[in-house]
């Protein structure tokens, strides 16, 4: 190790292999901190036997030496007063050297994970009773630690990380970092570690109550499993716990809410009271009794206004026109439906699948097909106005903007043709099919393609940029403000500049999505096929919620009032209140769902499948 | 529509003879305030900005015997597929730690993060053959905060330093922002509207309710940063994408600034100046003439055509 710690790689870890002070034989590296690592060793001194210890190691990096000094003051305070103190839930000290520019101390090594590992492994929430025993057993320590003769001592950094829960379930208190919690410069400058730390301890009051509310943090955070560091500081009262996790029975949640409380004097007066009353809890709840919730869901109790059957499976999306509801068939049809009771008005038949969702201009159903064409019928007789040949087959849905109707083509072209004369005004070749339904705004159409390409295109079919996904973009793109949203199958809801292309942000989905996303408030929604349904903050690309379906997410989803609808190939269609993605209701159809539904006055219209059309309220 | 109309059928010979000028016959009425406001902002839509310009200001103050701000301002533009883009960074440092080499940090802050963009951007600011960036511009402004973090842990412990960068492309602009430096867009009708939000207690503790406007305008503790470039194991910065405000401008600024002069004032600053350079030297001016308490530091940027 000597031979090694020369300046080329000063913030080397220590190889395993490696032998310290002749004595501490390195084994693995455990963790890693913001001023070295800590490492699991032997202790070579007992030869006989394998006694392992930890080595927490700091590597002095400050270019001052008055930091420097300064460091190391810190690191032996902390091996000093961990020297002086007995507790089984305390590590024991052995040994503290320092060489060069690292210094070590030698710790009991703690055979287990620490808390926040615990937390982060947790298939779902942790039990209840389970945290309440920690809690009890970390009340205890802190209590040895306040009582402590001459001067109390404040732990100031009680978090998950620096818990240890060894091999019997018990925790022990790590990490006596005491030195780094607070750092003041000459203004009067003070940064804090956020998260854990109770308002007092920002203005440099830190007191045996700061413990109290960080422990309750602690224990916040271990029933909630939401990291404190990653949400505004002091904002648990804006999360309490049982609105996270509803299997907390009130008392807990009184005792954490209790230890959090903002005012110091309104929180427990000391830890021996805050073990108390979670004694009481475990009492109380009995410990082992769980409390169990029944989702306060209607499920089965949603009875369609209406439904529909056609001869084949509903794979795209309806249109509602004046009362009207089309919706295009794998059989082959465009079906007219009346919507307010769901008689049948007519039908036309093309030569191939219908799989896109009508548009309508001036008493006109426009509409492709697998046949290759352009449907344009009549909305009240069903008849053919025209139809335009493309080469391949129609899967995008037509978009029809300033007396035009743009769509892509299996051919691989954008077209887009004058609404009254039928006349192809131009084409825009891509270099894949286009499944796509291009988006009008500003003057730009914007659509996807097979081959991940995302095109922005103006009015005279001239390209004005051109952006590259790693996978198909299938989807059709939404906008807000100047973001342009797709997802793709490369398992990305991608945020574009509409002007010039480039990638403002990209969220990363569980995997592929066809779905085109929505928006609404300064939400974007999008389902993938892991079955989830996503909200994302669309100016910074954060997780607002998820929610699992039990299956794909083909459909795209809408917003309507306050709800968001959205099919499933569970069969389902979904309805969740927007703003929190919980859920509201769901109806089940008797196959997967894989259009999506629309929603007008107050009823949602939907195509399963399972060959029928339904109208729901809602 | 007509305009349009044409454009789409460029090629074509127009359908229609063209009509006789029929000016005689119209009788004129001024145009109501909405109409003007609809043509004024229907010209800006079709108006492509074509470049920015940016100004600095810098100051000691009047009471510090050193600087730990640092700033940056660069500006460009690079090759978009039908036309040149406005590219812009620009970036406020604040450190602190005092002995503890509060410039060191905001130095290496800074050199880090622009040294981190300017690499991603390195082929399409020199008009290299360039290759697509793989990463969105959040991404790159998040991993350029996430390597200077670790750098100022590393080098300079117990340091620390705000940060607000915003990388201006076109008329978007992505900040990364982390305590209490600001970004503010700066409107011709007098608004300062602040785009970025202090991670300081202070602000936090306003938020929560727990002090009105007043009480944090004497609150003792107004420099305590909850969140700080260096500080913490983990650092999460506010990153997110806003229009450039393109009637305006775009202005970053140290709390050697924005503390010690209220915004009409500031706003006065920069209209009264009769350049950008000069509103930036305004700023400092009224700054240090309010006692100079701080370091200062200011970036003013605009888009024009």
């Amino acid at each position: 190790m000597e031979s090694g710690s020369g300046d080329e790689a000063p913030r080397q870890q220590l190889l395993s292999g490696s032998t310290l002070v002749n004595r501490y034989s390195i084994q693995d590296v455990i963790g890693v901190g913001g001023m070295g690592s800590v490492y699991r060793a032997r202790d070579l001194h007992f030869p006989n036997v394998v006694k392992l210890v930890a080595v927490k190691e700091m590597i002095n990096m400050a270019p001052d030496p008055l930091i420097r000094e300064t460091i190391v003051q810190n690191f032996e305070r902390e091996a000093n007063l961990l020297a002086t103190l007995n507790h089984s839930s305390i590590p024991r000290i052995y040994d503290y050297f320092t060489q060069e520019s690292r210094s070590y101390l030698v710790l009991e090594f703690v055979h287990g994970k620490d808390l926040e590992t615990v937390i982060n492994d947790a298939n779902g929430f942790l039990p209840e009773d389970q945290v309440i025993s920690w809690g009890i057993q970390l009340c205890d320590v802190l209590s040895y630690l306040h009582g402590h003769k001459p001067d109390p001592i404040v732990f100031r950094d009680m978090k998950p990380s620096n818990v240890m829960i060894n091999h019997n379930g018990d925790v022990i208190l790590v990490d006596f970092g005491i030195a780094k919690a607070f750092q003041s410069g000459i203004k009067g400058t003070m940064i804090g570690t956020e998260g854990y730390s109770p308002p007092e301890q920002y203005r440099g009051e830190a007191s045996t109550l700061a413990d109290v509310y960080s422990l309750g943090a602690t224990l916040h955070h271990a029933l909630t499993r939401r990291d404190p560091r990653m949400e505004p500081p002091f904002s648990f009262a804006e999360r309490p716990v049982r609105r996270i996790n509803t299997n907390v029975s009130v008392e807990m949640e009184a005792v954490i809410n209790t230890a959090l409380q903002y005012n110091p004097n309104e929180r427990f007066p000391n830890a021996a009271a805050m073990k108390d009353a979670l004694l009481n809890v475990a009492r109380h709840t009995g410990m082992l009794s769980k409390i169990t919730t029944a989702l306060p869901v209607a499920v089965g109790g949603i009875k369609p206004l209406w439904s529909f059957k056609c001869e084949d499976e509903l794979r795209g999306t309806p249109l509602l026109h004046q009362g009207s509801l089309y919706v295009g068939c794998y059989d082959n049809n465009l079906y007219s439906i009346n919507a307010a009771d769901g008689t049948f008005q007519w039908k036309y038949a093309t030569e191939g699948g219908v799989v896109t969702k009508p548009a309508h201009q001036d008493g006109n159903i426009f509409f492709g097909s697998e046949d290759k064409c352009l449907h344009v019928v009549n909305s009240r007789t069903g008849k053919m106005v025209w139809k335009y040949y493309t080469e391949g087959k129609v899967r995008s849905s037509p978009r029809i903007a300033e007396g035009h109707v743009f769509f892509g083509s299996d051919d691989q072209d954008l077209h887009a043709v004058n609404v009254n004369t039928g006349r192809a005004v131009w084409k825009f070749a891509t270099d894949a099919p286009i499944y796509s339904t291009p988006l009008v705004v500003n003057e730009l159409v914007y659509t996807g393609t097979e081959s991940g390409a995302v095109y922005g295109v103006d009015f005279r079919g001239a390209l004005k940029w051109r952006f590259q996904a790693k996978r198909a973009v299938s989807s059709s793109a939404n906008f807000q403000g100047q973001a342009l949203f797709f997802t793709s199958v490369d398992s990305t809801l991608y945020a574009l500049d509409m002007k010039n292309g480039w990638a403002i942000w990209k969220f990363r989905l569980g995997k592929a999505s066809v779905s085109s996303p929505a928006v609404a408030d300064d939400y974007v929604f999008a389902g993938a096929a892991d079955g989830f349904i996503y909200c994302v903050d669309n100016h910074n690309a954060k997780e607002i919620w998820r929610f699992k379906t039990d299956n794909q997410i083909t459909s795209s989803p809408v917003i309507y009032k306050d709800s968001l609808y959205c099919g499933s190939v569970d069969g389902n269609l979904y309805c969740l209140e927007y703003r929190t993605g919980r859920l509201r209701w769901k109806f089940a159809t008797k196959a997967a769902i894989i259009g999506s539904p629309i929603v007008h006055d107050d009823i949602v219209y939907v195509g399963s499948t399972d060959h029928q059309v339904y109208a729901l309220f809602a | 529509m007509v305009d349009f109309l044409r454009k789409l059928f460029g090629k074509e010979k127009q359908q229609q003879p063209e009509r006789p000028k029929a000016a005689d016959m119209i009788t004129t009425a001024p145009l109501s305030d909405q109409q003007i406001t609809a043509i004024v902002s229907n010209q800006n839509a079709n108006y492509e900005m074509k470049q920015l310009v940016a100004s600095v200001g810098q100051s000691v103050g009047k009471q510090r015997d050193h600087n730990e701000d640092s700033l940056l301002a660069f500006t460009n533009t690079i090759s978009g597929s039908a036309e040149s883009i406005p590219f812009g960074l620009y970036i406020v440092a604040d450190g602190m730690g005092g002995h503890q080499f509060g410039e060191v940090a905001s130095n290496a802050a800074i050199r880090l993060i622009a040294g981190n963009i300017t690499k991603k951007f390195h082929s399409y600011l020199y008009g290299l053959p360039t290759q697509m960036i793989q990463d969105s511009l959040q991404e790159v402004m998040e991993e350029s905060i996430r390597e200077a973090h670790k750098y100022v842990q590393r080098e300079a412990p117990g340091s620390g330093t705000t940060v607000t960068a915003a990388l201006v492309l076109g008329q978007q602009v992505t900040i990364a922002h982390v305590g209490d430096s600001r970004a503010y867009s700066v409107y011709p009708d007098g608004r300062m509207e602040p785009i970025t939000r202090d991670h300081s207690l202070v602000k936090r503790l306003e938020e929560l309710g727990h002090l009105s406007k007043d009480e944090a305008a004497t609150f003792p503790h107004r420099n305590v940063l909850i969140r700080a470039l260096g500080q913490g194991e983990v650092l999460e910065a506010d990153i997110f994408t806003v229009p450039f405000p393109t009637t305006g401008y775009l202005m970053i600024c140290s709390d050697g600034l924005w503390g010690v002069i209220n915004e009409k004032d500031m706003f006065r600053a920069i209209t009264d100046a009769p350049t950008l350079h000069r509103a930036s030297q305004n700023l400092v001016e009224a700054a240090n003439a309010a006692g100079g308490p701080d370091n200062i530091s200011v970036i003013l940027v605009q888009l024009i055509g």
